[in-house]
């Protein structure tokens, strides 16, 4: 926490796009969300780290206003989740775990789809469609089937298509399961170019390795935050090699 | 609007991709049809039956040419005294054997009476009790109407008996009405259950209710194009049943697909309500074969009589939404009746769509906190 604090002194002129305070979600007596507090700047890669079972894809639904959390407040985009959740919801992507295109459609077809979902004029999807698909170097697959692609362009093309409309934020729920390294190389590649053109993204994964290519990170355990800062700063605090031997540290010390 | 139309587009794309979805809304529906109208036909015609004639005389002759002329049977072997009957039946070549006593004439005009004994093969009883029905029916009208009359018999009552509403007991009738319950519930409630479980397991759900979409437009846009077809499906069975089966319309048809497009919003709703349970295609499936179809078939009434079922499956029987279907329609096709006469089903069709709509917002709103 002190870190943090620290941190919100610096980075004070920074836009905050999501405002976390007092976070609770129970299920049952089950404590999934135990009063989490953080902000997100806008433009930052957040990474939302945790083992499985450890909150963070229950944290993140509260946010793109999938569930509804029991107490606290949130704000994401600027908007209140209880009260806004439409304008909250036209202001983020959003990238499940499992792939998430519809594979019986073309790419383009997925794309129309949609854009007409958030609205976005059909002059302005051709024009967005055809630069995105230059982009990946996918124009030949226009018409193509996304069942008929490999996994790492369906990944890529999902990730084009939940940023699509330009949100505020897009969340990435794991986004690179199951791939190669290279694959999640490439795919952070992409990560970082929205990052550039100023879309803040909220990720979670369970590699460490991606946790390294992260401006900052949380990491939950047991449905608490247990630290929060750079990559740097965490290993330099827990004295530790990379960010794996800082995830291990930190769940040996909460398990005592 | 726009929102909408996109959205019905793209399932559209679904189905018209699939050719499963595709054969089961197209296909299935004419082909059952066509089976159980056709194939699977209960009415008897041309059964092979045995006379054994042992007066011969003037009456047992014309008592079996009417046999024989009333279509429904075919005479296969004539026995002679002391031949083995059950001899012929395990052959199987004929279904029942007729025997008519000695002196069958001269004891029916000096007594009024005549013995007649009617040996069916009951391994397939339906077909035994059919045969037997029609023979004796077509004995008692001939001996009534030829012979009888001349005699003075007194306090004789006379049975008529004519099957109002089917009277030539097609069992047709009773399939189209069964048939199109079935489809109905199949294509709404099934399709819509596999088609919304299927967003679920690939994870596009979850994005779609982090988009702008608000849940009433995703499930308005997943059922709609169910909806459409369905009442299509409907359209189609009835075309069916009255252009290539004979059944009528007697009542209104704009009250007929009235009730069926009740009908078909109680299965969507259910479709919706499995949607909610099941968290994949496959249990959506399961669910709807084991809680829809086959109850449907098994305790509609519309293949086995309700009346004739054990009194604990009577009363579930109450719970199947066809059931009330059936009797509505059956009712105004073949009987001509309004809404006087079924509103009690049709209030328990409606009843059961909101609860159906009720539960499945419940288990939404669960799903979601």
């Amino acid at each position: 926490m002190q870190y943090l604090r620290l941190r919100l002194n610096t980075e004070t002129k920074m836009e905050k796009v999501i405002e976390v305070r007092n976070l609770v979600k129970k299920f049952g007596s089950f404590v999934a969300n135990d009063h989490l507090n953080f902000d997100v700047y806008q433009g930052e890669i957040f990474g939302f780290l945790g083992a499985n079972g450890a909150g963070k894809t229950t944290a993140m639904k509260i946010l793109c206003g999938l569930s509804s959390p029991t107490s606290g407040e949130a704000k994401v985009a600027g908007f209140d989740i209880y009260k806004e959740t439409e304008k909250v919801k036209r202001n983020i992507g959003y990238m499940s775990q499992k792939f998430s295109l519809y594979e019986d459609l073309t790419v383009a077809e997925n794309i129309r789809f949609f854009s007409g979902v958030y609205g976005i004029s059909p002059a302005d999807r051709k024009e967005k469609q055809d630069k995105l698909l230059k982009n990946l170097g996918l124009e030949s697959a226009k018409d193509s089937l996304i069942g008929s692609l490999p996994l790492g362009w369906k990944q890529k093309l999902a990730f084009s298509v939940a940023i699509f409309h330009d949100p505020k934020i897009v969340f990435l729920d794991e986004p690179t399961g199951g791939v190669d390294p290279i694959t999640r190389r490439k795919f952070w590649d992409l990560i970082y170019e929205a990052s550039d053109r100023g879309i803040t993204v909220f990720v979670t994964t369970h590699y460490m390795d991606e946790a390294e290519y992260c401006n900052r990170v949380s990491i939950m355990n047991a449905g608490r935050i247990e630290a929060l800062d750079t990559p740097e700063i965490l290993k330099k605090q827990y004295s530790a090699k990379n960010m794996d031997e800082v995830f291990l540290k930190i769940a040996r010390n909460t398990e005592q | 609007m726009k929102q909408f139309i996109g959205f019905l587009k793209k399932e559209f794309l679904h189905i018209f991709r699939d050719p499963r979805t595709m054969m089961i809304i197209f296909l299935l529906p004419i082909v059952q049809l066509l089976l159980f109208g056709k194939v699977i036909n209960t009415d008897i015609q041309n059964s092979r039956i045995a006379i054994l004639d042992q007066s011969h005389d003037n009456t047992t002759r014309e008592i079996t040419s009417k046999l024989v002329s009333s279509g429904y049977f075919i005479l296969g072997e004539e026995l002679m005294p002391g031949d083995d009957v059950e001899d012929v039946f395990r052959k199987g070549k004929v279904k029942m054997v007729v025997t008519f006593g000695p002196e069958f004439e001269k004891s029916l005009e000096r007594d009024g009476k005549a013995e007649v004994q009617l040996l069916a093969d009951a391994s397939d009883p339906n077909t035994a009790r059919i045969l037997t029905n029609y023979a004796s029916g077509i004995i008692n009208d001939y001996v009534k109407k030829e012979k009888l009359q001349n005699l003075q018999l007194p306090n004789q009552i006379n049975t008529e008996v004519r099957m109002l509403y089917n009277e030539g007991l097609k069992s047709v009738y009773m399939f189209v009405p069964g048939i199109m319950a079935m489809i109905l519930m199949l294509i709404s409630a099934m399709m819509t259950s596999i088609s919304i479980s299927k967003e679920k397991e690939l994870g596009t759900m979850e994005v779609l209710l982090a988009s702008p979409l608000k849940p009433i437009q995703i499930v308005l846009g997943k059922v709609t194009p169910y909806l459409l077809l369905s009442f299509i499906n409907a359209l189609t069975i009835i075309l069916i049943g009255v252009l290539i089966f004979g059944v009528p319309i007697k009542g209104s048809f704009v009250f007929l697909m009235a009730e069926s497009f009740l009908f078909i919003m109680m299965a969507l709703s259910l479709g919706i309500l499995i949607s909610t349970i099941a968290p994949n295609q496959m249990v959506a499936m399961f669910i709807s074969v084991l809680a829809l179809m086959l109850p449907t078939i098994l305790l509609s009434g519309f293949m086995f009589p309700i009346e004739n079922m054990p009194l604990p499956l009577r009363i579930l029987s109450h719970a199947m939404p066809p059931r009330w279907f059936i009797v509505i329609i059956k009712n105004i096709m073949l009987k001509g009746t309004g809404i006087l006469f079924v509103w009690k089903e049709t209030l328990i069709l409606m009843f059961m769509t909101f609860v159906f709509i009720a539960l499945s917002i419940k288990n939404f709103k669960i799903r979601l906190e």
